[in-house]
């Protein structure tokens, strides 16, 4: 199962690759990593999504990260109210003949066109991961050409 | 100050008497600071030896052990210890030079990312790129490395950053956000531990090199003798419970007795304390004492739960939690059936070998030792069966008498942690118990053990193989010795050469007088004895089988 984990830690450099380690030292799977400095510019948050098979994998992962001098602190929003966003950008086959059917699917799923020519659209959303899953499903007709994803973020109500 | 002065300022005020190290290109700044100060450097043979000093020394003392190379290869010979220390939470200080800062990934010429290569095997690390932070990163590297659950941190100056010159200030407090040790027990899982122990019929307590870290010896005692609980150890914690104590079961695990593994098999609780509950303890998980109910005592919450499922999990500092439990446990639990159960297996499966084949046993020697000293000395050893046989047969009273690489398993640990220890207890005797094998892994230092007159006693059990891998050759891999018959050179001659004496033991008679006549001589003696070259570790647990299913290898 997919956790997303929040990390507060000491902005130093090195700090990414002490947690990167840990993980590729201990066997744990990164699915997705955000890094970015916080109101205090001496800490950053990471948002990590980890695969943990278990609820105790789960808690070793956050021990594990607790026991870092240069991490903060640890929250793990499994069980927490929170809003998570996630962004991504698309391209896909287009043609003009496809513009209203294209825009209806991404005006369902608050997504929008960033730049398009004549057979290339580049489609943005952000959104959490069932709004992402569904309008990938539904731009696959259209035929998917490259997709980047990036990490998920999170917060707390 | 220079950053080098400032280096040297800081240890001295984090009480630091002895650094064990290393000269070369990138530690110059220091090296010559060092050339007129109070601070004694005991000159190594080989980096890898300067940090199975400050190991050695730190085991022994209870103090943070500081080891010091130049860059590079410097720095890469003392990974070995480095990583040791890691795996048996020995507090240490790594300096190392670096080059200066702006040839940093260059490629220079004894260049080595060392923060990185050694980020999985420390507590913490640094590379100092301003001197200004220089003062601040030492004390705070003492003071991680020394408190929590202890490690090594390790230190990378840049050659720059030590000849930089810049006033000097003092940090008079240590305040580290992301690092704050739990120290006392939760007062809820306290009283939820006295009460199952006062309900419990069949408990053990299961004690590990926590115990030692954290001085908790006394108060162990005490917990074994309110509860009237057996106490059996694991390797780091030998001497933390009196060997000749009526409720000692010694060591568990893989090579450990039998009456342990059928004690903490048949328990109802296991009371652990500053243990792991490491594969070498544990044996196959899912046999692994079915019937027991676990506490946890441990500073180290990624410990807990890790291999072993935990009911009452308690955090902190040993010491402080068996203080508290001790209090709150009001009715002692009624063992005298499981006393006398566990007495019947120490009666039915003793510790033995079999000798009177003309054979010198090693075991036999380690005995000898014993009766010799009582027990009054500090033992090293190095890895293998040398090792085992020193956990067995030798009975440990004392808490940091028994000094060996128990997680890492590094050969040639024994002879260089010996002058550790010697350095920081001067008046104790110092031995390492050693393998032909392993002894020939760091015997450079017999220099570094004639220069500064440190007299340890290392006796060699010489059978002439690498033993613990022939004997696991011998059990499961047809007797096909590939490589562990091992040619050795004369060690007493070699001894002799670097001005050292050597005794050689080939009777069985001889034994005991070799080792009064080690004892009494003035200097560095390497005994080494002619042991039965095919005798084996007893008991043994194979590797994935359950601890109470073990080879007694005895009929």
């Amino acid at each position: 199962m997919r956790h997303t984990i929040s990390v507060l830690v000491e902005n130093k450099f090195g700090v990414l690759a002490r947690i990167s380690g840990l993980f590729s030292a201990r066997g744990y799977n990164i699915a997705s990593l955000a890094v970015n400095e916080t109101l205090d510019p001496e800490i950053s948050a990471m948002t990590i999504v980890v695969e943990a098979k278990d609820e105790n994998i789960l808690e070793q992962i956050k021990k594990q990260l607790n026991r870092l001098i240069d991490v903060i602190t640890v929250t793990d929003f499994t069980k927490k109210e929170h809003v998570d966003r996630e962004l991504v950008l698309v391209k896909v086959n287009y043609s003009s003949k496809d513009k209203t059917r294209l825009e209806n699917i991404l005006n369902k799923y608050l997504a929008k066109t960033v730049y398009h020519k004549a057979d290339t659209a580049v489609i943005e959303v952000v959104g959490e991961q069932a709004q992402i899953k569904q309008l990938l499903e539904a731009l696959t007709k259209f035929g998917i050409k490259e997709l980047i994803r990036g990490g998920r973020i999170v917060m707390a109500y | 100050m220079t950053g080098a002065e400032i280096l040297l300022e800081c240890l001295k005020r984090e009480g630091v008497e002895y650094i064990f190290g290393y000269p070369g290109g990138q530690v110059l700044p220091i090296f010559d600071k060092l050339y007129d100060s109070t601070l004694k450097l005991i000159l190594t043979r080989h980096e890898q030896g300067a940090a199975h000093a400050a190991e050695g020394y730190a085991r022994a003392t209870g103090k943070v052990g500081v080891c010091l190379a130049t860059s590079g290869p410097g720095a890469t010979n003392l990974t070995t210890g480095i990583a040791d220390a890691y795996m048996d939470s020995i507090p240490m200080v790594a300096i190392t030079g670096q080059v200066k800062t702006f040839l940093i990934g260059n490629d220079a010429f004894q260049e080595a990312d060392v923060t990185g290569i050694t980020r999985p095997i420390t507590k913490h690390n640094y590379l100092v790129k301003d001197t200004k932070d220089l003062a601040r990163i030492i004390r705070e590297a003492f003071f991680i490395a020394s408190t929590g659950r202890p490690g090594p941190v390790l230190i990378d100056i840049p050659s720059d950053v030590q000849m930089q010159n810049i006033e000097f200030v003092w940090p008079e407090v240590v305040d580290i956000r992301g690092y704050k040790p739990t120290l006392f027990g939760h007062p809820g899982q306290i009283k939820k531990s006295a009460r199952l122990i006062s309900q419990s019929k069949k408990p053990i307590i299961y004690a590990g090199g926590g115990v030692i870290t954290s001085g908790a010896a006394q108060e162990l005692k005490v917990l074994a003798e309110k509860i009237n609980a057996p106490v059996t150890m694991t390797l780091m914690g030998l001497g933390c419970f009196p060997g000749t104590h009526p409720l000692c079961l010694g060591m568990l695990g893989m090579h450990g007795t039998a009456y342990a593994n059928h004690a903490t098999t048949e328990s109802d609780l296991i009371i652990a304390v500053g243990a792991r509950f490491d594969d070498r303890v544990t044996g196959r998980i899912d046999s692994f004492a079915p019937t027991a109910k676990v506490i946890h005592i441990d500073i180290d919450p990624t410990s807990i739960s890790k291999n072993i499922k935990v009911d009452i999990p308690i955090v902190g500092d040993a010491k402080n939690i068996l203080g508290q439990l001790i209090e709150e446990i009001k009715k002692s639990p009624d063992t005298s059936e499981w006393l006398k159960t566990v007495d019947s297996w120490k009666k039915k499966h003793p510790l033995k070998y079999k000798s009177g084949d003309g054979k010198i046993k090693p075991q036999y020697v380690i005995e000898q030792i014993y009766d010799v000293t009582k027990g009054d000395v500090i033992v090293t050893t190095e890895v293998g069966q040398n090792q085992m046989w020193a956990a067995q047969w030798f009975t440990y009273i004392y808490p940091r008498t028994f000094i060996s690489s128990g997680g890492l398993g590094t050969m040639g640990f024994g002879f260089p942690a010996a002058i550790g220890a010697k350095i920081g207890c001067p008046e104790k005797k110092v031995i390492d118990i050693a393998g032909d094998g392993s002894i020939q892994m760091n015997i450079q230092e017999l220099a570094t053990c004639v220069a500064n007159k440190i007299n340890v006693k290392v006796f060699i059990l010489n059978n002439g193989y690498l033993g613990m891998v022939r004997q696991w050759q011998e059990l499961f891999y047809k007797k096909r010795y590939s490589h562990t018959p091992i040619y050795s050179p004369d060690f007493v001659k070699l001894a002799e050469s670097y001005g050292a004496v050597g005794i050689r033991v080939n009777k069985k008679e001889q034994v005991r007088a070799a080792i009064i006549k080690a004892f009494d001589t003035d200097n560095v003696v390497f005994v080494d004895i002619a042991v039965d070259p095919e005798e084996n570790v007893w008991p043994m647990v194979p590797a994935g089988e359950a601890i109470n299913r073990m080879i007694e290898g005895l009929a």
